[in-house]
């Protein structure tokens, strides 16, 4: 079994003296894990770190088999983004929420071109949490429970959507919603097209996702989402309050 | 399954000394045949060596370094700063520092690094005792000297978020070009970080 595909390191952990388990997301191959020999080098080191995007080679006898990744560096993510606190919490986040909610071996070519948008995007701090949104909200109409946005659940309207609701993924529209806004998700105008972006937006977008991804996808298997989103949410309310 | 080729007592010496790093079990085979070879010149003195360093060697409860004594040798020295402490992932990392010999403060260790993807959490390292040392001590500063990787860099943000409040200042290590080292050979991350950190020259 022999393969070569582009992708983003997203999980990296020891193996023996000098060798790294790495985890890939591919775009041809989906999130795909490899032996990489001699990985913890000196020459190697700087390229094995999650974020970074690379040319992979993976071979193995059966494909059942855990197989050797060859590795060569396309963009190097990680060094640039470990000065700035904030990107670095959502590259964490978003390494652990790929590594976590994907399954292995499954391809999503949309996730993935998504997660190459972002990547691109992780130095504006303008920008990069919509699209971390976006990306989670990929993930989920990637596994089966994508939210319903384009009409009112209650009314079948399409204009004026103000909520989610949270037992259906469906949207509500503003009218409909009242009776039950302690019930209901906020949605922010950005996820259905709109062009306004408030850090309100961006918390009521990541409680939405979150909450759908950890009740659709996570519960299923009896597990939370990872300890890096709680804390890049922290990191983005955080720099909020400082601003 | 392979034959055995010596007594128990020599295979379990061997499969012990197959466990160190650097070691696999035909190096451990070698290193075993040599000290059973050496057994008065070499082994009984490291057999002493390692019972005397399994009885007193213990880690600091100030700093986390591994010492015969407690506190250790470097938070007790009298010529070091106790205003600046130097901040490092494990005990290499301290030997590494010394071995430089350019710094004169003390150190804080912590047993390595958070990270996301493996579970480590803030109460897995030894991080409280520094707040504590922080809120504790007239410091005037705080070095980080993290790992230039994404655990080192996101452990050594996390310990700026909890101590920037404080009135100590908080450096780090810079990350560039090596000395020694040739633009050539270096990786685009690294150059990238050297050319984002200039300096006046």
């Amino acid at each position: 079994m022999d393969w070569q595909s582009e992708g983003y390191i997203i999980a990296v952990r020891p193996h023996g003296e000098s060798s790294a388990i790495i985890d890939v997301l591919t775009p041809d191959y989906g999130r795909h894990a490899g032996l990489v020999r001699g990985g913890r080098s000196r020459r190697k080191r700087a390229v094995i770190e999650i974020g970074n995007k690379v040319q992979v080679q993976w071979r193995a006898r059966l494909s059942e088999h855990l197989g050797n990744f060859i590795i060569e560096p396309i963009e190097s993510h990680a060094a640039c983004l470990m000065n700035d606190r904030i990107s670095l919490s959502g590259l964490n986040a978003l390494c652990a929420m790929a590594k976590t909610v994907l399954p292995e071996r499954q391809i999503f070519p949309q996730v993935y071109a998504a997660f190459d948008i972002l990547m691109q995007n992780f130095e504006d701090k303008n920008i990069w949490p919509a699209l971390y949104i976006r990306w989670e909200m990929g993930v989920l109409a990637a596994l089966g429970y994508g939210l319903d946005l384009s009409a009112c659940a209650a009314t079948g309207e399409t204009q004026n959507l103000t909520h989610v609701s949270p037992r259906s993924g469906k949207a509500v529209s503003e009218d409909a919603a009242q009776p039950y806004l302690d019930k209901l998700f906020p949605l922010p105008s950005f996820m259905i097209g709109g062009r306004d972006l408030s850090p309100q937006d961006i918390d009521n977008g990541l409680r939405l996702t979150g909450y759908f991804l950890e009740t659709r996808v996570q519960w299923g298997i009896n597990q939370t989402l990872p300890d890096a989103r709680a804390v890049m949410i922290d990191r983005l309310m955080a720099d909020r309050r400082a601003e | 399954m392979t034959p055995k080729t010596a007594s128990p007592e020599i295979e379990r010496l061997i499969s012990l000394l197959a466990k160190l790093p650097g070691l696999g079990p035909r190096s451990a085979r070698r290193a075993s045949l040599e000290l059973i070879k050496k057994k008065d010149s070499l082994m009984a003195p490291l057999t002493e060596a390692m019972a005397v360093a399994m009885r007193s060697v213990t880690a600091c409860e100030q700093c986390g370094n591994i010492d015969t004594q407690n506190p250790c040798h470097i938070c007790e020295a009298p010529g070091r700063d106790p205003s600046i402490i130097c901040v490092v992932q494990d005990v290499g990392d301290l030997w590494a520092m010394e071995r430089a010999g350019a710094f004169r403060g003390r150190y804080h260790v912590l047993g390595g690094t958070l990270s996301a993807l493996n579970g480590v959490r803030p109460d897995d390292l030894n991080i409280s005792s520094l707040f504590a040392r922080v809120e504790a001590q007239e410091l005037k500063e705080v070095i980080l000297a993290m790992n230039a990787t994404v655990d080192g860099q996101t452990t050594a943000h996390y310990i700026t978020d909890k101590i920037e409040a404080s009135a100590v200042k908080i450096t780090r290590l810079a990350h560039g070009v090596p000395v020694g080292g040739e633009l050539d050979y270096l990786d685009d991350g690294t150059i990238t970080a050297a050319l984002n950190r200039r300096t006046p020259f």
